[in-house]
């Protein structure tokens, strides 16, 4: 198997089809890590790593955090609301400030995109997108990828279908592109405001027919209405969302009897998708968290774990 | 100029083996508690064979796992070439079990002592023995082997080259090369 050679993890548009499947197998050992009585092992002990988070999250944050822990790396959070970023101060100055104490690796969220390429030219750590604005959120990719893979064995064939706000949505950016690389049909489907205009030249077919969307699907994916991106109106209103494009069980039926269903969460159930299908035998929406702490780990130990230049 | 010489085939391989299973039944006065765990990759296969071995001298099927060391190797911050992680598939628990690790060869001990790093994360095992097919000397650590297929005296800038169907789809040896 070949190796690997990034030193940041920015976007799923650098990985070729060998980086994303040795991701994925090498998250498989460390998902065994996690279900042992110890969970740690001592792969990247004596690294720093940092969690920069300028947007809300609790997901990916726990889930870097435990990542990097069960790796015995030291962590450290600074969250927007408790740092200096409150008093003026830019995010590369934070970031040279982290790099001076001599941290490794910034796991890096924030709203507006390309922050974690601006801070992989600006500073000398190894920086991971944790997401980035509508751009990208890989290990959120990777981590979808590792559960279908898990689940159904493998991508060709596999018709994977996103609903709900496309336009605002990093995950489906990322999703995307690391589906089609590893040979996946994507659709995605929503109002034709929430689909962005161009979508198809990533590899993916759109619809706005939901019923057409999920015929057949293996994999049926919601996502959260972005309130906090819409700068305008995109909907007439969340009723009216809600009867066009809410996963729900009777619309479930139009995808294969075994299909998954997954989110990235967090979930508004009655919204995007209905509690009885987000709560119901096809979901893997919990697995899905579970996962993200061993792609994690399999990150953070192919961009940590060997010889630094 | 590089030679190499066999230093012992495949019958060699197979009695080897099998006096080890031997004497790891004498060794426990039987197969109570006895668990093997392979390191990989051909530790792997050399624990599948004692099992094997073992089961047909005692009629006993033994619990055994595979350990992969990578986790806990000691210059992960050195070497160029980072290791490819595999799965460790340990499903039984270790504590009060005697333990005995397989590997291929033994050279530096460092390679044993990520094991028993790694076995401890897992329980706290009545005991843990190891069992090598090649013992080559040079150790750089207080580590020995309990059962040894054959001990083989080499120079540092030499290489020892195991063979095993399984792993390698050629047949059983050990060669020195260098």
């Amino acid at each position: 198997m070949m190796g690997w050679k990034h030193k940041h993890l920015l976007d799923m548009g650098s990985l070729t089809k060998d980086e994303i499947g040795l991701v994925l197998e090498t998250a498989k050992s460390f998902k065994e890590v996690s279900s042992r009585e110890v969970k740690k092992v001592p792969a990247l002990r004596g690294k720093t790593v940092a969690l920069l988070f300028a947007e809300p999250s609790t997901r990916t944050r726990v889930s870097f955090e435990l990542a990097a822990k069960r790796l015995s790396a030291d962590t450290l959070t600074i969250q927007s609301t408790n740092s200096s970023l409150t008093k003026g101060e830019t995010i590369l100055d934070t970031a040279l400030n982290i790099q001076a104490m001599n941290v490794d690796l910034v796991v890096v969220r924030h709203q507006a995109s390309g922050v974690p390429q601006m801070l992989a030219q600006g500073t000398k750590m190894a920086i991971v997108n944790a997401g980035d604005g509508c751009r990208a959120h890989p290990t959120q990719a990777l981590l979808d990828m590792f559960t279908i893979h898990e689940k159904l064995g493998s991508f060709s064939n596999i018709k994977v279908t996103i609903v709900g706000d496309i336009l605002h949505s990093r995950v489906a950016r990322s999703d995307i592109q690391g589906l089609v690389t590893m040979g996946a049909h994507v659709t995605v489907c929503g109002p034709s405001t929430l689909i962005p205009i161009g979508i198809e030249a990533m590899g993916a077919e759109a619809t706005c027919d939901i019923n057409k969307a999920l015929k057949d699907a293996d994999v049926v994916m919601g996502l959260r209405m972005q309130k906090e991106r819409q700068q305008e109106s995109f909907l007439p209103s969340v009723t009216e969302y809600v009867r066009e494009f809410c996963i729900t069980p009777e619309r479930l039926r139009l995808a294969k009897p075994k299909a998954l269903v997954m989110h990235p969460g967090p979930t508004n159930r009655g919204v995007e998708i209905a509690a009885e299908v987000a709560d119901g035998p096809q979901s893997v929406i919990l697995e899905q968290v579970t996962n993200g702490i061993a792609v994690r780990m399999a990150v953070l130990y192919l961009l940590l774990g060997r010889k630094s230049k | 100029m590089s030679t190499s010489s066999k230093i012992m085939d495949a019958d060699q391989v197979r009695r080897a083996v099998t006096r080890i299973a031997h004497e790891i039944l004498e060794r426990n006065k039987g197969v109570d508690e006895v668990c093997l765990v392979g390191i990989r990759t051909r530790g792997v296969v050399l624990a599948e064979r004692l099992r094997a071995a073992i089961r047909q001298i005692e009629g006993k099927e033994l619990l055994y796992g595979i350990l992969d060391i990578n986790f806990y190797r000691d210059d992960l911050n050195i070497i160029k070439k980072q290791p490819v992680i595999h799965e460790t598939l340990i499903d039984f628990d270790i504590t009060d079990k005697k333990v005995v690790l397989v590997d291929d060869v033994l050279y530096t001990g460092r390679t044993i002592r990520a094991a028993l790093d790694a076995l401890v994360d897992f329980g706290r095992p009545s005991s843990i023995q190891l069992a090598v097919l090649v013992d080559r000397g040079h150790r750089e650590l207080p580590i020995r082997a309990d059962f040894v297929g054959k001990n083989i005296p080499t120079s540092k800038t030499q290489q020892v080259k195991v063979s095993l169907q399984e792993s390698d789809s050629h047949e059983d040896g050990v060669v020195i090369e260098g």
